[in-house]
């Protein structure tokens, strides 16, 4: 249990200096911005407490708006998306529950699940972070595009980095 | 009150996610564009030491095109040795010395971190307050012009970039001087909109956008960048001009900033007239 705590300190840090170090210099459009650094509230285990859940988010979105200059945004909107993760969790639980000793991830879980509880967290994730950073309704196709690809980056971004992290352990 | 306490706990997880949520909103909503004190910001002594290690380490890949750039400034430099110009007898220009008072003064810095993607960009310098900067300076490439100073701490500074969706600086046409706002749309980061230009400018595909005296930040005359193609939108009665800038954004290294000797001065006495008007 708390090597388990410690590995998910390590991700939340690694993950979050991966983000600004590398992909934030990543420059595919303008309308693509990967944010894999979602991941790390999203493969939580499924047992950690909900209010845990938010105060990492926020924690979460902080260190990062440190990097990015932007105070408030990123928190803001990972504390939607810690927030929002307890229903989608339920919403997307399969008949039987979850079972013990499981995790989010595509290994444990299947890749069909895996789309729908990820894809609507990195989406609601994007919606609200995109949106709140224009600050207006005048360009809200262009930014509707932009969370579209964006999120679709993201995901693609991510499903990489599972095979990476987690790819041992099944197939060996 | 006591059947208020028992529903706030049972719904502790509502409460305390829209307690986060305000505290996240008040943090955005303080920051004001670039005129307010960011409370957040990269200038904060840990964020900005792990960007200039990184920084650090870039910057050895791009020694090459920063030496090459270095030696084709040094010959312009060069160029303008004393040496190179022939003696004029001194008694005829002591005269003048008096017409002629240094306002600009620039200071060089490296960029520690920037970022292009965003649609509110910054970078971070690494000089601060100990080498004299101060927020509304300007900040500019060999190539041309870069963005405002807007945080200081002791070593670092922040600097919001051209490419930022608050950002307007004043700009003219090289060619006849009709002057309106530089904008940036978001799009690419190679290209900024130039905006309010009257339509009897002379304006052309290729002309040289420079700086104007009247944005107050900036001195006049440095490159921005070149026309790449205008249009005048249905019901408007101005050109907007899609601008190439001259400066690399994605690739700047080391800038210069320019302080303003008399900024103060002239801020302070619009500041008075300004004043002086509304009352």
């Amino acid at each position: 249990m708390t090597t388990e705590i410690f590995r998910n300190i390590f991700r939340f840090i690694v993950l979050i200096l991966l983000q600004v170090l590398i992909i934030q210099n990543i420059n595919l459009s303008g309308y693509i911005i990967l944010l894999p650094y979602v991941l790390a509230i999203i493969i939580l285990p499924f047992e950690t407490n909900r209010l845990i859940v938010l105060f990492a988010s926020f924690l979460l979105g902080v260190c990062i708006d440190y990097f990015y200059n932007s105070s408030g945004l990123h928190a803001a909107a990972c504390t939607i998306l810690g927030f929002s993760r307890y229903y989608v969790l339920k919403y997307v639980a399969p008949r039987e529950g979850y079972d013990i000793g499981v995790k989010p991830i595509i290994d444990d879980m299947g890749l069909e699940w895996f789309i729908r509880y990820a894809g609507t967290l990195i989406i609601i994730h994007h919606f609200f972070l995109f949106y709140l950073e224009i600050f207006r309704f005048s360009d809200f196709f262009s930014t509707l595009l932009r969370v579209i690809l964006s999120s679709l980056g993201t995901f693609g971004f991510i499903y990489l980095i599972q095979f990476l992290l987690f790819s041992n352990k099944r197939r060996a | 009150m006591k059947n208020l306490l028992a529903f706030v706990v049972k719904h502790n997880f509502i409460f305390i996610f829209l307690v986060l949520q305000v505290l996240c909103i008040l943090l955005m909503v303080n920051r004001n564009g670039y005129q307010g004190s960011h409370v957040i910001n990269s200038s904060n002594e840990v964020v900005a030491n792990v960007y200039q290690t990184a920084a650090n380490t870039r910057e050895y890949f791009a020694l090459k095109q920063e030496n090459d750039r270095l030696a084709i400034e040094n010959a312009a430099l060069r160029n303008l040795l004393k040496s190179n110009y022939s003696a004029i007898p001194l008694a005829e220009y002591k005269k003048n010395d008096t017409l002629y008072k240094q306002q600009y003064s620039y200071v060089a810095a490296k960029v520690v971190n920037s970022s292009v993607n965003k649609r509110r960009n910054f970078l971070t310098l690494n000089i601060g307050s100990n080498m004299g900067i101060s927020r509304d300076m300007a900040v500019m490439t060999s190539n041309g012009i870069v963005g405002i100073v807007t945080d200081v701490s002791n070593n670092f500074s922040t600097v919001m970039s051209l490419l930022h969706k608050d950002v307007r600086v004043n700009c003219q046409l090289k060619r006849d001087g009709s002057y309106g706002p530089l904008i940036w749309d978001g799009k690419d980061y190679r290209y900024c909109l130039l905006t309010d230009i009257p339509t009897h400018a002379k304006i052309g595909k290729g002309d040289t956008v420079i700086t104007s005296e009247l944005s107050g930040i900036f001195p006049e005359g440095i490159i921005v960048g070149t026309i790449e193609s205008f249009e005048r939108r249905i019901n408007e009665s101005f050109y907007t001009a899609t601008v190439l800038l001259s400066a690399n954004l994605k690739k700047v290294n080391h800038v210069y900033v320019i302080k303003n000797k008399h900024k103060g001065e002239r801020d302070s006495l619009e500041t008075k007239t300004q004043k002086q008007i509304d009352d």
